[in-house]
C-alpha cells in the first residue's frame, strides 16, 4: 500500500508540474497578441517560453506514461471514457506545438501574425478544455461493473464535458492560467511588455478574486474561498511590483487547485457515476507491486536528475527578454 | 468497416506519420552533433555554418515529431483500453520509463542547444546535442522494447488471481532477441533517411551555396552506410522472426506449402497462387535459416498447427500485403543505396555529378520514406491477427463501449490536421533550406533571436 501510494503521489506530482510549469506558457500563448502591439514585442513574448515549454509539457507524457505504468486500469478507463475530448485536446496540442516551432522559423510577418493568432486560439482552447476535463476527475464517468463508459455515437465521449460543472472549471483554468501568463511576462520581460503584463496581473487577480468568492459562497467550498485569497495576494503583488512573489503565488493557487482536484474523492481514483460501488479505487486500478517497484528503482533516480537539468536551462535562460527597441 | 478496423486504421495513420518525423529527428541530431564536434576539432567555420543548418532542419522536424508522439502515449488507452489494462504491467513501464529517461533529456538539452549558442561554454554547447542524440536513441530503443513484446511475448507471466499479465524482469523484456535485432535494424533505416535529406537538399542548393557540397557527400555516404547497415541487421531480424514467428516470414514470401530450399521471388502475377513469378532459387532458405537447403514452413501447415494450438480461426495475415510491402521495402532501400553510391562515385575527386543525376536527386528522400514505412506496415500487419503474438488477438485489444463514430470523427480530424502539418512542414523544410547558409552576427537578428538581454 505504500508503494501504491509513493506512485500515486508521483502521478499528482507530475500533474501539478504540468499544470504549473505548461500553464505559465499557455498563459503566455494567449497573452502574446493582447500585450504585444507589434511584431517586435510579440517575439519577445514568444522567446520568454520558446526553450522552456517543450520540457513543460513533458511532464504531461510523465504525468500520463506514469498512469499507465503504476494504474493501468485508471488510464484504461480514463482515456477510453474521454475518447473524443482527449482527441480534440491532442490535435489541439499539435496545433499549438507546431505554431509556435514554427512562428520564427517562417519569413515575413504575416507568417509570424498568422502563427502567434493559431498560438493564441489553440492555447486557449487547451486550457477550457483541460478545465472541464478537470472536473471530470472529479465528477467521475458513467462507469460500469466492467469499469467500461457506455452510450452511442459522439455522445458516449463528450457528454462528461458538456455540463455547468465543466463551464465553471473551463473559466476558472482560464483565469488561472492567464494569471501565471501575465505574472510570468511581468517577471520574465523588461519594457512595455513588462508593464502591460503587470498591469493585467493586477486586474486579473483582483477581478479574479472577486468571482471566486461568489463561486465559494455559492458552492460553499473551502478550497475556491482560498484561491480566491491567492488571487487577490497575487493581483496586489503584481501591483506592488513584486512580480517573482505574484507568479509564486499564482503558482502555489494552480498547485493547491490540482491537488484538490486529483484527492477530492479519496482513494477513489475515478468514480462511477452510476454506482458508488462500481468506482475505480487505487488500489484496484494499481498495478502489480513487482512492476512498481520497477518503477520505483527508475523513478527514485531519474527524476530528481530531471528536476535537476530543467533547473539548469531555466538559470541558463534566467535574464528578462527586453521588449523595447535595443540599438544593436 | 466496424470499430475495430476504424481503430485499427486510426492506430495506423497517427502511427505511419509520426514515424515519418521520428526516423529523420534521429538521424539529424546525430548529424548535427558529428558537425558540431567537427567544428570544434578543425576551427573551420563551414561546420559551424552547416551544424546551424542541419539544426534548423531538425528543429522544425523533431517539433511535429514531438506532438504527434504525445498521440501515442495517449493512443493505447483511449482506443486500445483492454489491451493497455491487461498489459499495463509489461507495457506501461517501457512508456513511463522512455517518457521520464528520454523525453525530459531531448526536450530540455535540444532547447538548450538551439537557444544556447551565445549562453554555453563551446564544450558544453556540443555536449548537449550529442545529449539529445543519446536521448533519441535512448528512446528508440525503449519504445522497440514495448514493440518487442508484442512480437515476441517475454518475461511476462499470467496472475492467476486478476487474469492480467505481471513483469517479472525489466532487463529480460529490454533484451528481448526480437529487440536486439530491430533496434539496429531501425537506426540503420533512420540514417537512410536522415541522409537523404541532406543529399536531396544539398544537391538542390548547390548551385547558390557551394559549401553544400560536403553536406551532399555527407548525406550520401550515411544513406550508403545505412543501407549497408540495414542489409545486414535485417538478414539477421529475418533469422529472427522466422523463429518466434514462422507465419510472418511465410507470409513473405506467400510460401503457402512447407518447401525444402525455398526460392524467394522478385516479381509475382497472380493470386493466392502465382501464375507468373521470377525467382531467385534458395534464396528464402538463407534468408530465413541461413543456409540453401533449409526447410522454411508453409503458410497451411502453420494454420493447421495454429489452429489445433490457439482454437479454430484464421492466423493467416493479409498475404498481399506482407508479400509486397515487404519486396518493396528491400527494393526501395536498396536502390537508394545504389543511387547513394553512384551519387559518390561520380562526384570522386572533386567531379561534378552529371545532369541527369542531379535533376532527380531531390525525390531521393521518398525512398528511404517509403522503405521505412513499409517496413513497419510489414510487421504490424503480418503479426495479425495477434496484439500480443500467440496471446491475445488484436480484436480483444479494443476498448471496450467505443462507438464507431467516435473513432470516425477523431479519424477525421487526425487527418485533416496532420496533413495540413506536413504541408506546412515541407514547406518551412523549403524555406529553411533556401537560406544562406553562412549569416553574419550582425544579421543574425532574427525577429526570434532578436531580443537581446
Amino acid at each position: 500500500m505504500v508503494v501504491i501510494t509513493f506512485w500515486f503521489s508521483v502521478v499528482v506530482l507530475a500533474w501539478v508540474l504540468f499544470f504549473v510549469l505548461e500553464g505559465f506558457d499557455f498563459g503566455v500563448g494567449v497573452l502574446g497578441p493582447l500585450l504585444g502591439r507589434d511584431d517586435h514585442e510579440r517575439g519577445a513574448i514568444v522567446r520568454t517560453i520558446g526553450p522552456f515549454w517543450d520540457g513543460n509539457e513533458v511532464w504531461l507524457v510523465a504525468a500520463i506514461g506514469v498512469t499507465f505504468a503504476a494504474f493501468p486500469a485508471w488510464y484504461a478507463a480514463l482515456l477510453s471514457g474521454l475518447y473524443l475530448p482527449v482527441a480534440v485536446l491532442l490535435l489541439l496540442l499539435a496545433v499549438r506545438g507546431v505554431a509556435l516551432e514554427f512562428r520564427g522559423k517562417g519569413d515575413g510577418e504575416r507568417w509570424r501574425r498568422r502563427c502567434d493568432i493559431f498560438l493564441a486560439v489553440s492555447s486557449a482552447a487547451i486550457v477550457l478544455l483541460w478545465g472541464a476535463l478537470l472536473t471530470v476527475f472529479v465528477r467521475g464517468l458513467a462507469l460500469g461493473p466492467d469499469g467500461s463508459v457506455t452510450g452511442s455515437g459522439l455522445n458516449r465521449s463528450l457528454s462528461p464535458v458538456l455540463t455547468w460543472q465543466s463551464l465553471v472549471g473551463a473559466g476558472a483554468a482560464l483565469l488561472a492560467a492567464l494569471l501565471l501568463g501575465a505574472t510570468f511576462l511581468a517577471l520574465r520581460t523588461s519594457g512595455p511588455v513588462r508593464r502591460r503584463a503587470r498591469d493585467l496581473a493586477r486586474w486579473l487577480g483582483t477581478g479574479g478574486a472577486v468571482a471566486l468568492v461568489l463561486i465559494g459562497f455559492g458552492t460553499a467550498s473551502r478550497t475556491v474561498l482560498a484561491a480566491a485569497a491567492l488571487s487577490l495576494a497575487a493581483g496586489l503583488l503584481a501591483r506592488h511590483g513584486r512580480e517573482a512573489l505574484a507568479f509564486a503565488t499564482t503558482a502555489v493557487g494552480v498547485a493547491g487547485a490540482v491537488v484538490a482536484v486529483l484527492t477530492a474523492n479519496g482513494s477513489v481514483v475515478l468514480p462511477s457515476t452510476l454506482d458508488g460501488s462500481w468506482s475505480l479505487t487505487m488500489s484496484a486500478a494499481a498495478a502489480t507491486p513487482s512492476a512498481l517497484s520497477l518503477l520505483t528503482v527508475f523513478g527514485v533516480i531519474i527524476l530528481p536528475g530531471v528536476l535537476a537539468y530543467q533547473a539548469y536551462s531555466y538559470f541558463v535562460f534566467r535574464r528578462r527578454v527586453a521588449s523595447e527597441r535595443v540599438p544593436s | 468497416m466496424d470499430v475495430l478496423d476504424l481503430t485499427r486504421l486510426q492506430f495506423a495513420v497517427v502511427t505511419i506519420y509520426h514515424y515519418f518525423f521520428v526516423p529523420l529527428s534521429i538521424s539529424l541530431a546525430a548529424i548535427a552533433a558529428g558537425l558540431e564536434i567537427t567544428w570544434l576539432r578543425t576551427k573551420n567555420e563551414k561546420f559551424r555554418d552547416l551544424t546551424k543548418f542541419v539544426g534548423k532542419l531538425l528543429i522544425v522536424t523533431f517539433a511535429v515529431g514531438v506532438v504527434t508522439g504525445l498521440v501515442q502515449e495517449f493512443q493505447f488507452g483511449m482506443g486500445w483500453s483492454a489491451f493497455a489494462k491487461f498489459y499495463g504491467d509489461v507495457f506501461g513501464p517501457t512508456l513511463a520509463i522512455e517518457g521520464m529517461l528520454a523525453f525530459f533529456l531531448e526536450a530540455t538539452f535540444l532547447a538548450l542547444w538551439y537557444f544556447g549558442w551565445e549562453r554555453l561554454p563551446r564544450l558544453a554547447h556540443a555536449a548537449t546535442i550529442v545529449v539529445v542524440s543519446l536521448g533519441t536513441i535512448l528512446s528508440a530503443f525503449i519504445i522497440l522494447a514495448g514493440n518487442s513484446f508484442m512480437q515476441n511475448p517475454i518475461a511476462y507471466e499470467m496472475d492467476p488471481v486478476t487474469g492480467r499479465a505481471r513483469l517479472t524482469s525489466f532487463a529480460e523484456l529490454l533484451t528481448n532477441k526480437v529487440n536486439l535485432a530491430a533496434f539496429p535494424h531501425t537506426l540503420a533505416g533512420a540514417a537512410m533517411i536522415g541522409g537523404a535529406l541532406l543529399l536531396a537538399i544539398a544537391v538542390w542548393r548547390m548551385a547558390a551555396e557551394p559549401a553544400h557540397r560536403t553536406l551532399a557527400r555527407l548525406g550520401a555516404w550515411v544513406m550508403l552506410a545505412g543501407g549497408a547497415a540495414t542489409a545486414l541487421t535485417g538478414d539477421h531480424l529475418g533469422k529472427v522472426i522466422t523463429e518466434v514467428q514462422p507465419m510472418k516470414m511465410a507470409a513473405a514470401e506467400a510460401l503457402y506449402e512447407t518447401t525444402k530450399g525455398a526460392p524467394f521471388s522478385i516479381f509475382t502475377i497472380g493470386s493466392p497462387l502465382p501464375s507468373f513469378s521470377l525467382d531467385i532459387p534458395w534464396l528464402l532458405s538463407i534468408l530465413a535459416k541461413g543456409s540453401p537447403g533449409a526447410t522454411v514452413q508453409g503458410i497451411d501447415d502453420l494454420q493447421a498447427q495454429y489452429a489445433a494450438q490457439y482454437g479454430p480461426g484464421s492466423y493467416v495475415p493479409m498475404i498481399p500485403v506482407a508479400f509486397w510491402s515487404f519486396r518493396l521495402m528491400i527494393g526501395a532501400g536498396m536502390l537508394a543505396a545504389a543511387v547513394g553510391a553512384l551519387y559518390l562515385w561520380r562526384t570522386r575527386k572533386n567531379r561534378a555529378a552529371p545532369r541527369w543525376l542531379t535533376r532527380w536527386l531531390p525525390l531521393i528522400p521518398l525512398l528511404p520514406a517509403a522503405a521505412n514505412t513499409l517496413g513497419w506496415i510489414f510487421t504490424e500487419t503480418a503479426r495479425q491477427p495477434w496484439i500480443a503474438f500467440g496471446l491475445t488477438k488484436v480484436a480483444d485489444g479494443i476498448s471496450p463501449g467505443l462507438t464507431s463514430a467516435e473513432v470516425l470523427a477523431s479519424l477525421a480530424g487526425f487527418t485533416v490536421i496532420y496533413g495540413i502539418v506536413a504541408v506546412v512542414w515541407f514547406r518551412l523544410i523549403r524555406h529553411l533550406a533556401r537560406q544562406p547558409l553562412h549569416v553574419s552576427e550582425a544579421a543574425e537578428t532574427s525577429p526570434e533571436l532578436a531580443p537581446v538581454y
